[in-house]
């Protein structure tokens, strides 16, 4: 174990860079599984196929964060598909839907790893920008570029979805149908295409999130598993629906991994997501935040 | 004479919202008792505090003199709190009599031969005893409604609570589900009713109490609510 | 009546054969579709009876392993000893999941069971006396007569733990504690408010299903000789579980029995004439295809064939 107050300065300046990271990867299922009630366990996986495409139109010649963004359309679809799949072979029969919508997400993400193992090998990929592999140096502590890249994408972004859902029209119709659908079908809005539309939203969001985590590091197929735990720990700790309390979730376990990470080394790291995550479900499950 | 159920106080809140404030009812043992208020005023808040599927935050609730506000739902069942879902969720893998069976073997202790005549029993007394084995699925909206109150009935309750049970019924069905609950009160049952049909409750009921927006804002027989300004103004607006 | 004589037959059936001179591969991998047999009865019992859907059968099942490598190292324990240990932690761990997550909705005790499932893989990872991330290399006992070889062994063993987990399923089903479930399934405030005590009887399922998963565990390091904390904690596991008895039927103890014979012999034959990533994708794929297209699984399209050619 190593412990210095120079080194655990260090390590939380870094964790905040990672916990704003994890807030923008998780702000997806923040609307899918926060505010829709999509059991999306599949999340993660969409997430890195988006890291996937990245690669492939980055090798374009593309900057990273470009390929993300010019993903987002395509993925914002393939979300708006998937929902109305879902939608209509599950949510509407109501009854046994939880356990087969489960299995159904469940089954779907192993789909897509194994997809991707297929296409790409099991062997890491990354990508080539200027800012990544690199450091700013700032006084004595260093902060690797990418992570400040990824940093500022991801405050963007969070902002950007939570002045959406807070303010436009369509964004608030969102949380309304998250809080009362019977009072926005009275008010002449479908609630399906308000879902479907958010759910693209959340996929789209996805892609981008996706490029983000091949520019912060390389990625496997089989990457989606960690990032299960450390998106629903997010997601549950902020509290289901709430968009801000996202970023400060995020903030609480990039910290906290961050911090394990320097004093008990990396095979510990992994482990701090779910961990947090049993904890606040044990003690708080409404998170910190929720409705 | 002691009361059956005493609502003290009672309080709940979601979040910043107050659903209930303060309510307090009596409810005599052997009443008919009328709960009426328009949408969201609380009714079924208040009785999902009373049947335990809510924790209320203030107050206490008293049943047959024991104080049941930390008990589970189950627990409170078994003391003889039964209630009906507003909308119909019946056991939809099961038959309706199986559906039965499940408060017979949890809450009378019955075995299953014993359940099952003593749920063919019941059925017979409300009309559904040809669907014994059919499922939910191919039950009519009245006879969802009527497997709702069997079912409750199953757990010989000394309170039935009927949320509503008459929603969206005929005429004729709203007259049938009448009297089954008139029966189940002259076998000594004491019943809650929750209804917006206004003939029906004030048919039924020997005492009535409003809620708006979480607060009881008039209680008496049915004909004295009736002519209440304060409920007029809370059903129709200002 | 029927099906103890079917379950003496079986078992007698099985003994002749791993005393016969069948080829040793056959009971290589019956071992493996007789793990998955009990894995996936026992995922059933808390997932098919009661709606509450488990990923991480690797944490119970991997645990079980452990703890019967802990006994095997350190006290040169029976496989007996080993089994009732594997059993011990998988009931302990299922209580405590449950306990902590059984209150909330189904999804929160499936995301809890993944955590589970990494956190036991990270804590393994961090134990030298195990081996750590590298695992260890175990050496078998003798095989003991009249058993030609381990594996042979093993195999009858892992058959009778899986008459053992069917009849325990078969007993939770037809008993009142199964109607109970099923109620709680089917509604869960209805069973509530008629008298279900639901968290007991979800904590009950819980405890049988983790004990059944981790009793199934502790014979696989004397199956391989190895133990390592990836493939023991394995997602695979956990997807593996639940589509076998989602692609069998999850209504009655016969579903998970088929979909472990169907599609653990699938599996089998896929790994070993094509890849193991194939293997994994056809289990997504049937998955998903029978959850879509079939949800009452084989036993379902049974009935609804039957029906229609009367």
């Amino acid at each position: 174990m190593i412990f210095s107050f120079d080194l655990l300065f260090e390590a939380v300046l870094f964790g905040v860079l990672l916990g704003c990271f994890y807030a923008a990867v998780s702000i997806g299922l923040s609307v899918s599984f926060g505010l829709l009630d999509v059991p999306h366990v599949a999340h993660p996986a969409l997430m890195v196929l988006g890291s996937y495409c990245t690669f492939i139109v980055a090798g374009w010649g593309l900057d990273p964060i470009v390929a993300g963004v010019v993903l987002m359309p395509v993925f914002f679809v393939l979300g708006v598909l998937i929902y109305r799949f879902y939608y209509e072979t599950f949510e509407k029969r109501g009854t046994e839907a939880g356990v087969r919508g489960l299995a159904f997400f469940f089954g779907l993400a192993f789909i897509i790893e194994v997809g991707l193992i297929l296409v790409f090998g099991v062997d890491q990929r990354t990508v080539q920008a200027p800012y990544i592999g690199s450091s700013l140096a700032l006084g004595e502590y260093r902060l690797p570029y990418r992570m400040l890249v990824a940093f500022g994408v991801a405050l963007c972004l969070t902002v950007v979805l939570t002045l959406y859902l807070s303010k436009t029209f369509t964004g608030r119709a969102i949380k309304a149908v998250a809080q009362d659908e019977p009072a926005l079908r009275l008010m002449g809005a479908n609630p399906v295409r308000i879902k479907q539309w958010a759910f693209g939203i959340a996929t789209g969001v996805s892609a981008l999130a996706g490029a983000m985590l091949i520019i912060v590091g390389p990625v496997e197929p089989a990457l989606d598993r960690l990032y299960i735990g450390r998106t629903f720990c997010v997601v549950v700790l902020a509290g289901l629906g709430s968009m801000t309390g996202t970023l400060g979730a995020g903030l609480i376990l990039g910290i906290s991994e961050s911090i394990v990470l320097m004093m008990f080394g990396a095979s510990w790291a992994p482990a701090v997501a779910f961990g947090l995550l049993l904890v606040v479900l044990g003690i708080r499950p409404q998170g910190l935040f929720g409705r | 004479m002691d009361a059956l159920l005493q609502v003290k106080q009672v309080s709940k809140h979601f979040g910043g919202f107050t659903a209930l404030s303060e309510v307090s009812i009596d409810i005599a043992p052997g009443e008919r008792f009328g709960l009426i208020g328009p949408n969201g005023s609380g009714k079924t808040t208040l009785i999902n505090c009373i049947s335990g599927l809510l924790r209320n935050e203030g107050g206490e609730i008293v049943f047959e003199g024991r104080k049941i506000t930390r008990l589970a739902p189950f627990q409170r069942t078994r003391l003889g709190i039964a209630r009906s879902f507003q909308v119909p969720r019946p056991f939809h893998t099961m038959s309706v009599l199986e559906n039965l069976l499940v408060p017979s073997a949890y809450v009378a202790h019955l075995k299953d031969s014993e359940g099952e005549a003593r749920g063919m029993e019941i059925l017979k007394s409300i009309g559904l005893a040809d669907k014994a084995q059919a499922f939910a699925s191919q039950l009519s909206q009245v006879e969802l409604r009527k497997l709702e109150l069997a079912r409750a009935m199953a757990a010989k309750p000394r309170l039935l609570i009927s949320d509503e049970a008459m929603a969206g019924l005929s005429g004729s069905e709203v007259d049938e589900i009448l009297k089954i609950l008139f029966d189940l009160n002259e076998k000594g049952i004491t019943i809650v009713m929750i209804e917006h049909i206004m003939q029906a409750v004030m048919r039924f009921s020997q005492r009535v109490v409003c809620l708006d927006a979480g607060r009881i804002i008039c209680e008496g027989t049915p004909a004295s609510i009736v002519k209440n300004a304060d409920v007029q103004k809370a059903y129709l607006g200002a | 009546m029927k099906y103890w004589i079917s379950v003496a037959v079986l078992l007698i059936v099985a003994f002749a054969a791993a005393l016969s001179g069948v080829n040793e591969y056959f009971f290589y991998a019956g071992y493996i579709v007789l793990t998955f047999v009990v894995l996936a009865t026992a995922w059933n019992i808390l997932g098919g009876y009661a709606g509450y859907v488990n990923f991480g059968t690797g944490a119970f099942f991997g645990f079980g392993s452990y703890a019967a490598v802990v006994l095997f190292k350190a006290l040169g324990a029976p496989l007996i000893v080993q089994i009732a240990a594997g059993a011990a932690i998988g009931a302990a761990l299922g209580f405590g999941v449950g306990i902590m997550t059984l209150r909330l909705r189904g999804i929160f005790f499936a995301i809890a069971t993944v955590a589970i499932l990494f956190i036991a893989e990270t804590l393994m990872v961090n134990w030298r006396y195990v081996g750590g991330a590298t695992g260890l290399q175990l050496l078998r006992p003798e095989a003991t007569a009249p058993f030609g070889s381990y594996t042979r062994m093993l195999f009858v063993v892992m058959t009778l733990l899986a008459v053992i987990a069917v009849s325990v399923a078969r007993y939770i089903q037809t008993s009142w504690i199964g109607r109970g479930l099923r109620a709680i399934r089917d509604s869960e405030e209805a069973a509530e408010c008629s008298g279900v005590p639901t968290l007991r009887l979800k904590l009950i399922a819980c405890v049988v299903s983790g004990a059944l998963m981790g009793a199934a565990g502790a014979p696989m390091p004397m199956y391989l000789s190895f133990i390592e904390p990836a493939s023991s904690f394995s997602l695979n596991w956990g997807v593996s579980a639940l589509a076998m008895p989602m692609i069998g039927g999850t209504g009655h103890w016969i579903g998970p029995v088929i979909g472990a014979l169907l599609l653990g012999s699938v599996q089998q034959i896929v790994t070993v004439t094509i890849s193991n990533e194939i293997n994994v994708l056809v289990v997504g794929v049937l998955l998903v295809l029978f959850v879509v297209l079939a949800p009452d699984g084989v036993i379902g399209l049974f009935k609804r064939w039957t029906r229609s050619s009367r």
